[in-house]
């Protein structure tokens, strides 16, 4: 690899820009490409760079063969993000964990008694609003989004920013009535039924969780489901 | 629930692989990446794992859950010996494989290649 390529690479990472690094396994010529536009593909086989796309859309590196030999698309996608609405108790044990799952984890609530670094020390904390909030943050494909206040002021601003992104995963705590009168209240928003089936809820797998770590557990099992099942 | 035992369990990121690669080169070191192209049945990591080796076998990262390890930084020292980038196949039909311990019943193919 030339030094250049890797400079560029690091780069890319840091500015979270969807990169695709092509090797040629016969010759070892290496190339960068991008989700969109045709840098870095002058001289390559056209369907390297379709390749790259794919590649980045679902997360998933692959060798594919050409007539220049096999060439190898490794996706470099931004990281993962989690942002949780609500500073809970389950909150306390989802960000731990998918923080070791890869997630960057954000963690909005403004009640201030709740989201406080003593609960949450290390982690990124948001006290304004979960609208305002979820405008900065810029929910993208890499991001999944819980709400877990039980709160429909706070929890229903934050599921209309995730149904107006490319989130890859909305959950939203509460029981099937709960969860039946949210979805009253955001049709009323104007959302249709196809729009609002994005909502896992009742949030999590159905593996009978009961306490807060065991509810976390089903979270985010359920949100690798949807991260990796497409594509496996 | 602090951040403190989380951060020390965290694994170490493709980036910070990539990273300490360039730190290394920047050290005046050799330095090689071997990264997983392709895997068949249960290998043990996606294609996209990496590993950066030093020219002393220092080594940050991983292709697989521990077992062909050995032999793919031998590869890799090699690697920045004589600049030639490299295709390694391991899996159970490959007897040195199932000697360095890919037992777990898949096959992978790495690359190897040096930071010019």
């Amino acid at each position: 690899m030339q030094q250049a390529i890797l400079d560029q690479l690091l780069k890319d990472r840091a500015e979270k820009v969807p990169v695709v690094l092509a090797t040629n396994l016969k010759t070892g010529a290496q190339t960068l490409l991008y989700l969109y536009g045709k840098k870095g593909s002058a001289g390559w086989p056209h369907e390297v760079a379709e390749a790259a796309r794919t590649a980045l859309r679902h997360d998933r590196s692959t060798t594919i063969e050409t007539a220049a030999g096999p060439v190898f698309v490794n996706a470099f996608n931004p990281s993962l993000r989690l942002i949780a609405v609500g500073a809970v108790h389950i909150t306390q044990v989802l960000a731990p964990m998918a923080a070791l799952a890869g997630y960057e984890v954000t963690v909005i609530d403004p009640r201030s008694a709740f989201a406080t670094a003593a609960r949450f020390g290390g982690f990124s904390l948001r006290s304004d609003w979960p609208d305002e909030a979820m405008a900065d943050l810029k929910p993208d494909l890499r991001t999944a989004i819980v709400t877990l206040t039980h709160d429909p002021k706070l929890d229903d601003p934050a599921l209309a920013a995730a149904l107006r992104s490319d989130a890859f995963y909305i959950g939203a705590l509460g029981s099937k009535k709960t969860h039946a009168a949210r979805l009253e209240r955001l049709r009323g928003l104007g959302f249709s039924d196809n729009e609002l089936a994005r909502i896992h809820g009742p949030i999590g797998l159905s593996i009978g969780a009961k306490s807060p770590a065991e509810i976390a557990v089903s979270i985010l099992a359920e949100a690798t489901r949807e991260l990796r099942q497409e594509a496996a | 629930m602090t951040s403190t035992a989380i951060q020390a369990t965290t694994q170490i990121s493709d980036a910070d692989i990539l990273a300490q690669a360039k730190a290394w080169k920047a050290q005046g070191k050799g330095v090689a990446l071997a990264t997983v192209v392709q895997t068949w049945g249960s290998a043990p990591r996606r294609e996209g794992s990496q590993l950066a080796v030093d020219d002393s076998g220092a080594f940050v990262g991983s292709v697989s859950g521990g077992c062909i390890e050995g032999a793919v930084i031998q590869e890799a020292v090699d690697a920045i010996a004589d600049g030639k980038p490299r295709v390694l196949d391991f899996g159970v039909s490959n007897s040195q494989a199932w000697e360095v311990g890919l037992a777990c019943g898949g096959k992978i193919k790495i690359f190897v290649e040096r930071l010019d």
